[in-house]
């Protein structure tokens, strides 16, 4: 293949998408609405597997609150009742001030705001190691036996539930997606279409002159995967900007905490960019085929 | 150049467009292919350009059988075949010089050879001045030369005319008759469908009459034979 050929060949993918504005618009409309729809269901999907992640860290621990005003003696003997318990591995006492400080600490920058507290909320507890992670139900259910106990804070459950509400959300989106892809397709196909019309007349001549079939489809193709990238960095930009308010919202009306489980703008970007891309032009050139090997016989 | 040996050709089973056709067309020859309406002239040529394919027999073009060819090499039989309709089919947003350059184009010719090669056969066609004129400001014959300027531009070893003449005057049809005996003259062998019985009469070339799908006449220096 020659440049000046290729030249042709963009050149008539891209004049193509402009003399066909009207139904260029309604693929490129449709390719940014799938894929920010897409990019929602990433954000939703990736923040909440992202907490669910870090909160597997604490996997094999549960840890029990006490009661507040509790007496050492009190205190040490819970300590004692709970490393009696069949799968309890260990047991490290968290003093209410020693977790303030931990919390200080992980709020970094921002933990200076925690050392003018009047009084220290946080209440004493137990951390518990376990000997595995099979054994935390029978573990909890005799800690409930134990008096003193104010809560018990079982991370297992809190991962379960993340876990299912991101796969929950993960298999209405791929439906939803799926569903928005088939009509993009269709909606490119008829774009195509009506170029293949309008350029009908040209395309015969080109046969009868022996025009390779590449280069009939090429141009054609062309003009679907620049519908599909247009659609695609429209999204990108659009989900970039939402995603980059959202954060910053929870940043400010809602405590530090939230920035340390959800994924950073720049890496929500990258993350969105190759993969829009990747969709735009792929759904832009699976529409152009499909048009091809429906209304062009070559 | 072109033979064809036993060839069948029907469209939707009932339609016998041609019927056991045994022809041989030499390198060179001018032949007009003549017949009433229906009698499967544009099949012929069809067939030789392979927009179709015949139900049985064998069709040879330049000692290649056309019949067995690849559909990726159909593309480059074609370049080697000029096309020239009755209806021109020029590109209308394109003009003179851009509509034949196209021609090259798709063959993917150097714009050198293209800048050397498009003057050349607008001079052959006498066409030179009007190079940057658009297809609408031009005469009906104008149109027709621009077309065999098209058809020729690759420098084919067949060209095949179906009516060329078909939507002009007499005196515009016979300035198209004068560029196609020198597109011949030059040793592209030329297969025209005509139903223009004064030019065949006048030519003196070899006329292949078809009637129901069959060759009825295979004359060499044949006369239209057929009233108006
Ligand atoms: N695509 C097609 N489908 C069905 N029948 C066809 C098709 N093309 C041609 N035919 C039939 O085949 C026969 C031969 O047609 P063809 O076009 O070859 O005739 P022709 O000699 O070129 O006629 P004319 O002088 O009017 O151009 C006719 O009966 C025509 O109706
Ligand atoms: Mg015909």
């Amino acid at each position: 293949m020659k440049i000046k050929s290729l030249r042709y060949i963009v050149n008539q993918g891209f004049t193509s998408v402009w003399k066909n504005r009207t139904m260029s618009l309604a693929s490129v409309a449709s390719v940014t609405a799938t894929l920010v729809v897409l990019g929602l269901i990433i954000i939703l999907v990736l923040n909440i597997n992202n907490m669910a992640k870090l909160a597997q860290v604490q996997f094999e621990t549960i840890q029990v609150f006490l009661k507040d005003e509790l007496p050492l003696e009190d205190i040490s003997d819970i300590g004692k009742q709970i490393d009696d318990i069949d799968g309890v591995k260990s047991t490290m006492y968290e003093s209410k001030e020693k977790a303030l400080q931990n919390l200080i600490n992980r709020w970094g920058e921002q933990g200076h705001l925690l050392e003018y507290l009047e009084e220290n909320p946080l209440p004493n507890s137990y951390i518990i190691y376990l000997d595995s992670i099979e054994g935390a139900h029978g573990v909890v259910y005799e800690l409930e036996k134990i008096a003193g106990i104010d809560d018990i804070k079982y991370y297992k459950e809190i991962v379960d539930v993340l876990i299912r509400i991101a796969s929950f959300i993960r298999n209405i989106g791929l439906a939803l997606i799926l569903a928005l892809i088939v009509i993009t397709i269709f909606i490119i196909v008829n774009t195509i279409k009506i170029t293949l019309n309008a350029r009908r007349q040209e395309i015969t001549i080109m046969k009868h002159v022996g025009a390779t079939d590449w280069f009939i489809r090429c141009p054609l193709i062309i003009e679907g995967i620049v519908l599909g990238l247009i659609g695609a960095l429209l999204s990108v930009a659009i989900v970039h900007y939402g995603y980059y308010h959202f954060y910053n919202m929870m940043l400010t009306r809602f405590t530090v905490m939230f920035s340390i489980y959800m994924i950073s703008v720049e890496e929500m970007l990258s993350r969105i960019l190759i993969m829009f891309t990747i969709i735009g032009a792929g759904v832009g050139a699976l529409g152009s085929i499909l048009a091809i090997r429906r209304y062009l016989r070559v | 150049m072109i033979e064809m040996q036993n060839v069948c050709k029907t469209y939707k089973k009932e339609v016998r467009a041609l019927f056991n056709i045994d022809i041989k067309i030499e390198k060179g020859e001018f032949v007009f292919l003549v017949g009433p309406s229906g009698a499967g002239k544009t099949t012929f040529s069809k067939l030789v350009l392979k927009e179709e394919n015949p139900d049985s027999g064998k069709i040879y073009f330049g000692g290649e059988d056309v019949t067995r060819l690849p559909r990726r090499k159909i593309p480059y039989l074609r370049r080697d075949i000029g096309v020239v309709f009755q209806d021109f089919r020029l590109l209308p947003n394109k003009n003179v010089y851009e509509n034949i350059a196209f021609a090259m184009n798709i063959v993917e010719a150097s714009a050198k050879e293209i800048r050397r090669r498009v003057p050349m056969v607008l001079a052959m066609v006498g066409l030179s001045s009007r190079a940057g004129n658009l297809p609408h400001e031009l005469s009906g014959g104008e149109k027709q030369r621009v077309s065999i300027a098209r058809a020729i531009v690759n420098n084919p070893s067949l060209l095949i005319a179906d009516e060329p003449t078909g939507n002009l005057d007499p005196e515009t049809a016979w300035e198209i008759m004068k560029v196609l005996r020198q597109v011949n003259r030059r040793g592209t062998t030329v297969l025209m469908s005509t139903h223009a019985k004064d030019i065949v009469d006048i030519m003196q070339k070899r006329v292949i009459a078809l009637e129901n799908g069959k060759i009825a006449r295979d004359e060499i220096k044949g006369a239209y034979g057929y009233e108006d």
